[in-house]
């Protein structure tokens, strides 16, 4: 007898009908990220068992990051350990589900981990569906050094979290952004990259050259940004492995900014600025000249891919405000798709295809949002003095973007928020930080 | 960068440029900022201006003549008050060919880093061709835009934007791009 126990309700009929892809599941146990979900899923995950001595540690950490990936999306509560009727000591199939539906816990994870005198590291897990008394799915183990311990635990989060929401995850990603100190008249901006909850913070440049909004490869491997290192804005590709940058070989006299690649990785479409024009360029360095994709006297800039590539979203005040276009991926025609109020900026294809987001200004204020790729059911997710530059998380679900407060002492922060607006939360940085870019899912 | 030499300051009370307001940044008001201490020098503020005596110096230009211009919200076409400036700051050109020019375009902070970036880039070369119109040979013009990434006034108010969307044209000898 399957229960199906969906945590939410209505509302979403109403904004945005997703595709039927993301409705259908085989599991009883299932949340609809879609849907708007108001009451968390409560979850109960007894530390890991620690198989050996050495491991005793990092079964806490790894149990630790699991959880906080969960509860970190919204979807999910955490049971606290305390109200647990009986412990899990041994990583077992069998599972006494009464007492874990006595405590109210939809969902059970449990988990071993053991460690080689090499510090490889080996983490096992299982889910179970309490009230379906079964197990979701098969049990499954990760294995790394101990280096890579969170990843190996956003991987046990990221199975846990696509299991029950049917989407692919997004835990085991990293985010590439600007971190920025001093004050607002004099900012200082360096590259950085982090895990996508914070973790592992590494700088890539130095500080000396303002550098603006990284762009991750489709493989997660490269970043495009830009940076005033000759004294003007040039696009410059940095190997995130080697931290190697090379400038990307357009007209040293004309500025060149707002960079992205192209789905196959090498293409890239970016903006030229010369003569007070600003337009859309396509390149693939090695293979030829820039070739230019739009031509009228309007501002175009920030272009995006959409994931297969076909077509290009940008922005362009040739109306007379800043609105959002679609073309071909080669140029041509470009239709518009934003008529609402205000003003329209920075589009950003989801990776699933199926919506654009955006930076809209409207009534002095700034906001996230979300449309249809034709433009229609636009909904706005943010409001602040100063929100900008949406990002996907790669299961195309949760975006992030940069906030920044008004006035002297203004300053800007990483937030992240979900498709229906909710779950909106800083993203720990160290100090300042503003243009964020997701990863891909790492391999 | 846009720090040039302030020899030859001396307190003459010409008048600053027709776009420099009040010194509402002083000294140690959110820091030196590189780009910002060009313009206001040390004691500027108060009842007393000072301007640069010697003609032919960049200082002059900056304070005398006045080395940015202002735009409107999201223009970039040259008002009355602009195109008199940039009318003298061609003239001091044409006076001292052995300088070259950068000519900084910057919005305030409204607006998405992008679109900020080319709307700067607009605003550099309205300037530039301006210069150009009134005899500066292009070869010593460049343009950069610094979208919304420099700002010199730092409050959230259009007090502060309207300083803040302006054309800089930064004046530096030999060196042809």
């Amino acid at each position: 007898m399957k229960l199906i126990r969906l945590l939410t309700l209505a509302l979403a009929a109403l904004t945005l009908a997703l595709p039927a892809a993301a409705q259908q599941g085989d599991g009883p146990l299932r949340i609809e990220i879609t849907e708007g979900v108001i009451e968390p899923l409560p979850f109960a995950i007894p530390t890991f068992e620690a198989e050996n001595e050495a491991a005793q540690e990092w079964a806490q950490r790894i149990t630790q990051v699991v959880a906080d990936d969960l509860t970190g999306t919204g979807l999910f509560r955490q049971i606290p350990r305390d109200a647990f009727i009986e412990n899990v000591t041994e990583f077992s199939p069998n599972v006494q589900y009464a007492n874990w539906k006595a405590i109210n816990a939809q969902a059970l994870i449990t988990g071993a981990v053991s460690v080689t005198p090499d510090g490889q590291l080996n983490v096992k897990f299982r889910l179970f569906d309490v009230f379906s008394e079964r197990p979701l799915g098969d049990g499954l183990q990760f294995g790394g050094t101990t280096n890579s311990w969170r990843r190996i635990a956003h991987k046990v989060a990221d199975a846990v979290y696509s299991r029950i929401t049917g989407e692919s995850g997004y835990f085991d990603s990293r985010v590439v952004f600007v971190s920025e100190r001093g004050p607002k008249n004099d900012r200082l901006k360096r590259l950085a990259v982090m895990d996508y909850d914070g973790a592992n913070l590494q700088y890539l440049t130095d500080g000396a050259d303002l550098v603006l909004a990284p762009r991750f490869s489709p493989d997660g491997e490269r970043v495009l940004y830009t940076s005033y290192e000759t004294g003007f804005p040039q696009i410059y590709e940095l190997n995130v492995g080697t931290v190697t940058r090379t400038p990307l070989p357009v007209p040293a006299e004309a500025m060149s900014f707002a960079p992205r690649y192209a789905p196959d990785g090498r293409t890239i479409i970016f903006s030229l600025a010369q003569g007070g024009n600003t337009d859309i360029y396509r390149l693939r360095p090695g293979a030829g000249q820039p070739e230019r994709l739009t031509t009228a006297p309007s501002i175009e800039t920030a272009p995006s891919f959409s994931p297969d590539g076909s077509q290009i979203v940008f922005e362009s005040d040739r109306s007379g405000t800043p609105q959002l276009y679609v073309m071909p991926a080669s140029g041509g025609e470009a239709q518009r798709i934003s008529f609402g109020p205000g003003r329209y900026g920075t589009p950003v294809w989801s990776p699933r295809g199926d919506l654009i987001a955006f930076t809209k200004q409207n009534a002095g204020r700034f906001h996230i949002g979300v449309m249809r790729t034709d433009g229609s059911e636009e909904r706005l997710l943010t409001a602040s003095f100063l929100d900008e530059g949406p990002t996907w998380a790669p299961n195309g679900r949760v975006l992030m973007f940069t906030r920044e407060t008004a006035g002297a002492a203004g300053e800007p922060a990483l937030y992240s928020v979900d498709i229906s607006g909710r779950n909106l939360r800083r993203v720990p940085t160290d100090g300042a930080a503003s243009d964020p870019a997701w990863s891909p899912l790492l391999p | 960068m846009t720090h040039l030499g302030k020899a030859l300051m001396l307190t003459v009370a010409l008048g600053l440029g027709a776009c420099t307001s009040a010194d509402r940044f002083g000294p140690g008001a959110g820091g030196a900022g590189a780009g910002a201490g060009g313009l206001y020098g040390p004691g500027a503020g108060g009842d007393i201006s000072q301007s640069a005596l010697d003609p032919a110096s960049p200082a002059y230009f900056q304070e005398t003549i006045g080395d940015r211009v202002l735009f409107l919200v999201d223009q970039s076409s040259l008002t009355g008050e602009a195109q008199a400036t940039l009318a003298q700051q061609a003239q001091w050109l044409q006076r001292n060919p052995e300088y070259t020019a950068i000519i900084e375009g910057h919005a305030d902070e409204q607006g998405t880093r992008e679109y900020n970036l080319a709307l700067g880039e607009r605003r550099a070369n309205a300037a530039r061709d301006y210069l150009v119109s009134q005899g500066v040979s292009a070869g010593r013009l460049r343009t950069v835009s610094y979208g919304k990434e420099r700002p010199i006034e730092i409050c959230s108010d259009e007090a502060c934007y309207r300083q803040n969307r302006r054309a800089v044209t930064v004046v530096a000898s030999g060196l042809t791009s």
